[in-house]
């Protein structure tokens, strides 16, 4: 990560005081048991009124366990949860809103053919009328900075706009307790600033709120406290402010995570191994976006980023350069060389690239085939060894599965499960170590580390690098920025369905890609 | 009565049925279930609506023995699917064959007994305007109930609360349980309200339409319901539309008979099935269309975590 990043999250708030209050909500001793999978043991929490209180863990540390048990979605198996210091009992999701406690969700829980309205309508109790609730609406986001329009309809909305309807919605519940469940993970820099101011102004009205992030530097930058999870159990508490960040992700994994070997490069003179030229394509339907001129070049050895915001045209442009969607014109998209524009994904893996889409499963994988099936897939084509005179060798394909599963840590039950089976990191693991085993001569990647803990995200990050270091060109189209400026030899930036100019990532300040980003300017506006 | 005065009064006797049960359709599909079942419904609401209204001497009591017909198939529906989780195409698909042979054994008593025909209530004044005066207000009551449900449906949609409940459980079935609403008390809701619709369609097949009991007397006006909800996109208004237009092409072949045109009865007899298939795909193949008001839970169902 570059010292200009830091300059930008630092010294924009003042060091923050842990109000010393009785807790508002303590929870002592919870556990909760699925079979033979203790996914929390014992933990002891205790929010006071007005923090920020920060959960910080590994995927799998037993964090969603217990957000869930909070907000009354499970019941524990054993301990108890205090409110203003009375056990309570909290048996549903409604009984926790009665209690005071609302919940911003990770994946939004909100219904994309509704309008703004309408959505904020079926979560709170009955107004007198819609144009009541209108005004109501229209007062909490002005008071909390969060511009909305109550007619829109949120399958138009964008990412940052749709989590303002979801903590409009909560707001209107007047809660206690908010929990918001790694609220900036798809958010631009300037949008999660935007989120910052609105934390303050509930925090300074006594509001608290339970912050779930893998983002350290902005827990260290907005939370009062923190209580640090590892496998189910508190293995530490502390003030984030007063920690490194290195610190909190070593009590968080258990050991030091090695830090990615590789600088970045600029490799001006390198053959141009995928080149994408003047592509447009209309929007395959009314939610999507179309590609307006895209073009770049991707030469041998480099990694070039992709930032954007989600729906941006980050899916249709991944169609494009796969082949899913193919363009009229056969120089639009050339491999190695070879146009191949008007050609189907195969044609195109077959010419040496490899794709990994954003969604895994159903995208990614077929959910109810076992993965050595899902790696004849994709494979097919490519691998020789997969087919014995038009039959699959199953033998083959279980031993590319046990080579991934080696090499990128895929915890599974059985040897060959359905992909279904595997929890959410754990495929993502292995629908990228698939294609990153087959040694292609061009990758280009979604998401590479989404839902994967930092432990898991450094090995895929370490193989994408090393790929490239190998000779072959990288594609990776992401919305973590952090993971694009540490992973990118050069960045580009997609906004409404056009893509900047690739520059070299030693020249960008994290502010300039988030004005990008945000579809502010081309390039150098943000001088 | 004109020419023109008659054409209108059929297409309109016409589309009622269909109507009936294209709207009870859109509402459950609205909530997210798909039941293909519709034909089954129907014409058990036409056996059933016919047997009350012969053994009681009351078409009015017929109104009432098509809508329970109606109901108790669309809860055997909701008991396979929402309760046991099976297949809602297969459960669909096999209660419109259930219905066709249900119907036929209850019927078997009926086969060629006169019915009595629903009376029409002219509105005094208004029945007389010309042209459209008998058209709209000297009809049966299952016409005044049919416009009175298909503006209920919309009011119900877009201005309640219920409504708005309802389409929410039907795009994301997810969320609206995380919410705290009811979504298999909802969607059962409305599966019985799709079955009292279909019920009421196939008792104006035989208490109205032709006041008689025949076997297979529905003749796939189920499925051309069907296809009018996705023709529709699953808004009420433009239900009635298309329910207008499939009714005047069904009676286009009676005109086009009763005038000589030289055209074979058995290609104007499958010009319905044909333009249905033909708005299918003409629909289908504008994707746009359909992904913005398709209701997103669709056929999907519902299994709460624990």
């Amino acid at each position: 990560m570059s010292g200009a990043v830091e300059q930008v999250r630092a010294g924009e708030r003042e060091a923050r005081v842990r109000p010393d209050a009785a807790p508002l909500l303590e929870a002592v001793g919870i556990t909760k048991i699925f079979g033979a999978l203790k996914a929390n043991d014992g933990i002891d929490l205790a929010i006071r009124p007005g923090e920020i209180h920060a959960l910080l863990g590994e995927n799998g540390a037993g964090k969603s366990t217990l957000v869930k048990i909070l907000y009354g979605a499970l019941q524990p198996t054993a301990g108890e949860i205090r409110w203003n210091g009375e056990p309570v009992r909290i048996a549903s999701p409604a009984a926790a809103r009665r209690l005071g406690i609302g919940m911003v969700f990770q994946h939004f829980s909100l219904f994309d053919a509704l309008t703004v309205a309408e959505n904020i309508a079926l979560a709170v109790p009955p107004r007198e009328s819609r144009a009541a609730l209108a005004a109501e609406i229209e007062t909490v986001s002005a008071e909390y900075g969060l511009p909305l329009n109550p007619r829109s309809i949120v399958a138009d909305l964008s990412v940052g706009e749709r989590q303002r309807v979801e903590i409009v919605r909560c707001l209107l519940q007047k809660p206690r307790l908010i929990i918001m469940d790694e609220p900036t993970s798809v958010l631009t820099p300037q949008e999660a600033n935007d989120l910052f101011s609105t934390l303050d102004v509930l925090v300074a009205g006594g509001v608290s709120v339970l912050y779930i992030s893998h983002r350290l530097e902005e827990v260290k930058q907005i939370c009062h406290h923190a209580t640090i999870l590892r496998h189910g159990k508190v293995v530490g508490e502390c003030d984030p402010q007063k920690e490194t960040a290195a610190r909190l992700a070593s009590l968080m994994v258990g050991a030091d995570i090695r830090a990615l070997s590789g600088e970045h490069r600029s490799l001006p003179d390198a053959p141009v191994r995928l080149a994408v030229t003047d592509l447009s394509l209309p929007p395959p339907h009314p939610f999507a976006v179309a590609l307006d001129h895209v073009g770049l070049e991707l030469r041998a050895g480099e990694i070039l980023g992709i930032a954007g915001v989600a729906g941006n045209g980050q899916d249709e442009l991944f169609g494009a350069i796969s082949g899913e969607r193919r363009s009229e014109r056969s120089d639009a998209v050339t491999i190695d060389g070879r146009p191949c524009g008007t050609r189907g994904i195969t044609a195109r893996r077959r010419l040496g690239a490899a794709f990994v889409p954003e969604e895994r499963l159903g995208h990614g994988a077929v959910p109810r085939m076992r993965l050595s099936e899902n790696v004849v897939l994709t494979r097919h084509a490519t691998d020789g060894t997969l087919r014995r005179s038009g039959v699959i060798d199953r033998l083959s394909s279980r031993g590319i599965v046990d080579r991934v599963t080696k090499l990128f840590d895929v915890r599974k039950g059985t040897p060959d499960p359905e992909a279904t089976a595997l929890s959410g990191g754990n495929l993502q693991k292995f629908v990228v170590g698939r294609e990153i085993d087959r040694k292609p001569g061009i990758l280009v990647v979604c998401q590479p580390t989404w839902g994967v803990d930092a432990g898991a995200a450094a090995v895929i990050r370490q193989a994408l690098i090393d790929l490239a270091r190998s000779g072959s060109a990288i594609l990776v189209i992401s919305q973590d920025l952090d993971e694009i400026l540490e992973l990118s030899d050069r960045i580009a930036v997609i906004s409404k369905g056009r893509l900047s100019e690739p520059r070299p990532t030693a020249e960008l300040t994290r502010e300039e890609i988030g004005l990008m980003m945000g579809g502010v300017g081309e390039g150098g506006h943000a001088h | 009565m004109g020419a023109a005065e008659a054409i209108l009064l059929t297409v309109v006797t016409a589309a009622v049925p269909l109507l009936l049960a294209a709207i009870g359709e859109l509402v459950v599909e609205r909530s997210g279930v798909l039941n293909l079942g519709v034909e089954g419904m129907m014409i058990m609401g036409a056996a059933g609506g016919f047997a009350a209204a012969t053994l009681s001497g009351s078409p009015y009591i017929g109104i009432f023995g098509g809508l329970a017909a109606g109901i108790v198939m669309a809860a055997l529906f909701a008991f396979v699917t929402l309760f046991l989780v099976a297949n809602q195409v297969a459960s669909g698909l096999a209660l419109s064959l259930l219905g066709l042979g249900l119907s036929g054994i209850i019927g078997e008593p009926f086969v060629g007994t006169p019915g009595t025909k629903l009376p029409a209530l002219a509105v005094p004044v208004l029945s007389d305007i010309p042209l459209v005066g008998k058209v709209l207000f000297a009809q049966d009551i299952l016409v005044y109930a049919a416009a009175a449900i298909t503006f209920g449906v919309w009011w119900f949609l877009y201005r309640t609360r219920g409504g708005l409940i309802v389409r929410a459980v039907g795009d994301n079935h997810g969320s609206a349980h995380a919410l705290g609403y009811p979504v298999i008390r909802v969607r059962l809701l409305a599966i019985l309200f799709g079955g009292a619709c279909a019920g009421l369609a196939g008792a104006y097949l035989s208490l109205a339409y032709t006041p008689l009991w025949i076997e297979n007397m529905t003749a796939g006006r189920g499925w051309i319901a069907l296809a009018l909800v996705v023709f529709a996109s699953w808004l009420p208004a433009r239900v009635v539309v298309g329910a207008l237009l499939f009714g005047a092409v069904s009676i286009l072949q009676f005109h086009a008979q009763a005038m000589g045109l030289g055209i074979p009865s058995q290609f104007l007899s499958s010009l319905p099935y044909l333009v249905t298939i033909l708005v299918l795909v003409l629909i289908s193949s504008n994707r746009s269309v359909l992904r913005v008001n398709t209701p997103a839970s669709l056929g999907r169902p519902f299994v709460p975590d624990r």
